[in-house]
């Protein structure tokens, strides 16, 4: 603790004054469009806008598949962490394609990770012709196209905080007798506990913002497969009000969501 | 060099233009046209504007086309929060409208041309679909537009006309997204544009049905005001409502709009 502390205030008073311009202009390359749709944002209507029942139905829908995203990501995605921050003994081809695997979704355009969705799972995917019931246009396929997409910020935040755990804990437990699977449970988790929190918010957020996967592969029906985003961008076709306000929900949500995770961005360090 | 490079293009454009008088416009050895024309089109205009654009590059080659095909709804969202477009081509009046009233458009609008829907199902008919009356059944999977932009609203339209209350399993962005779910056979049927259908060739089968003449989909075209390079832009409209303009019109399955 001491010494992290020590090391960033150190990174403190070695910040040149010349790189608060690029950094103010960073600042207000993120900031200004948002503050833009809050100035913009129709206050008066609001509460109206808000009140009408498919506002009510996408952001439930939203909130619930986004929730249940980051589970099934928690329960999939730690092991695979761990996978990937184990790998380093592994011959360099296999490591750096699992690497590419896991980080692939990330950059990928979301359309696109849709389209690859139904080419797996649509009526005629190479999965899914032989499924017995039909994942498009259900809130599952929804679920799917976010876990794809959000699941990546959760293993690659878990991945960090891992490498920069004290593996020596872990030993000496072993050496105590304990198992394989209690040192997880006991010294592994607990140790890396901050980066699985801002992770699984991250993959939260991103979940709750995703658009393109989701309308390429589930579709968009009200209630059962129109998450916000899709509600909000049909909205913007003809009424744009309801849109900004509807973007001031996400927003909300996602901010509130993001600044509860405080100063654990970087796991390792505030640990 | 720079200052010489007009010469040798004047020069070069009447050399063609004497060897090959260019069909259509005959105006080509004193063009004078250059520059960008950028052209918010509907997503069902995608690929005949592409060639109408190739054809009109043609005859003025000094002129860039670009495009940005999207719903016409987000289209007119765009225009009307300042996207720098040169001119609008949208599916619907109801869009246009948008636009005109925000005082954006130069001149009135000009009806260019019509589309009707039609059945799209993948190639084989899978879903046995027959007419309208098909998208009531709960087994197949459906897509339609939403009723938010243009294709949605005919589909609605025409659903009403016949008065039938369909049951979608999904209610898409635009038309090339409920086409490409059916191109994909994720979706028994679609209803799409006629234009789209031929446009698809063969990845799609198109079925005709009664009632379709009661949503006919007017396509309005106008030049912006905003538009800093009018010369183009004026000469590109009015190349989509020249003969030449109406003949690929045609090819692609868009109707006549009456006079």
């Amino acid at each position: 603790m001491m010494q992290a502390s020590a090391r960033r205030s150190s990174r403190r008073s070695f910040l040149s004054p010349a790189l608060w311009i690029p950094a103010g202009l960073a600042l207000a390359l993120l900031g200004l469009p948002l503050m833009a749709l809050v100035v913009r944002a129709p206050w008066a209507q609001l509460p109206e806008l808000l009140r009408q029942p498919t506002v009510a139905s996408a952001l439930g829908l939203s909130l619930g598949t986004a929730l249940l995203s980051t589970a099934i990501s928690l329960v999939l995605g730690i092991p695979l962490a761990l996978v990937l921050a184990r790998s380093d003994q592994w011959p360099a081809v296999p490591r750096r394609l699992l690497r590419a695997l896991v980080t692939v979704p990330l950059v990928l355009p979301p359309v696109v990770g849709g389209v690859a969705l139904l080419l797996l799972l649509g009526r005629n995917g190479l999965i899914g012709q032989f499924l017995p019931f039909q994942l498009p246009f259900t809130t599952a396929a929804v679920v799917i196209a976010q876990v794809f997409v959000a699941m990546p910020f959760l293993v690659l935040a878990v991945d960090g905080a891992l490498r920069a755990s004290d593996r020596r804990f872990e030993v000496a437990a072993a050496t105590l007798g304990a198992s394989r699977f209690t040192v997880f449970r006991r010294i592994t988790l607990p140790l890396v506990a901050p980066g699985v929190a801002a992770g699984a918010l991250l993959c939260f957020c991103r979940a709750l913002g995703e658009f393109g996967a989701t309308i390429t592969f589930a579709g968009s029906f009200p209630g059962v497969t129109q998450t916000l985003p899709i509600a909000t961008y049909l909205q913007l076709q003809t009424d744009p009000d309801a849109a900004i306000a509807l973007s001031l929900v996400l927003m909300v949500i996602s901010a509130t969501a993001l600044v509860s995770l405080r100063d654990r961005w970087v796991p390792g360090v505030t640990a | 060099m720079r200052r010489a490079a007009p010469a040798f293009v004047a020069v070069a454009v009447l050399l063609s233009g004497c060897a090959a008088p260019a069909p259509g416009v005959a105006t080509t050895t004193t063009d004078t046209l250059a520059g960008t024309v950028t052209v918010s089109a509907a997503a069902s205009l995608t690929d005949t504007f592409g060639t109408i654009a190739d054809a009109f590059t043609t005859e003025h080659p000094d002129v860039t086309v670009t495009f940005n095909f999207g719903g016409s709804s987000a289209l007119a969202a765009q225009i009307v929060e300042g996207a720098p477009v040169d001119v609008f081509a949208a599916a619907s009046a109801a869009t246009m409208t948008t636009v005109v009233e925000a005082g954006l458009t130069e001149g009135e609008p000009t009806a260019f041309a019509t589309n009707t829907l039609e059945i799209a199902v993948p190639p084989g008919n899978p879903g046995g679909v027959a007419g309208l009356a098909d998208f009531t059944r709960p087994e197949l999977s459906i897509a339609l537009c939403a009723a938010e932009v243009p294709c949605g609203a005919a589909a609605m339209a025409a659903f009403a006309a016949a008065g039938i209350a369909p049951e979608p399993d999904t209610l898409e962005q635009d038309v090339k997204a409920v086409l490409t779910k059916v191109e994909l056979g994720e979706v028994d049927a679609g209803l799409v544009y006629a234009t789209d259908v031929r446009a698809a060739g063969d990845r799609v089968d198109g079925i005709e049905f009664a009632g379709a003449a009661a949503a006919v989909s007017v396509y309005p075209i106008a030049r912006l005001a905003a538009s800093t390079r009018n010369a183009a832009a004026t000469a590109f409209v009015a190349y989509v409502l020249s003969p030449a303009g109406r003949k690929i019109l045609d090819d692609a399955g868009f109707g006549a709009p009456q006079q």
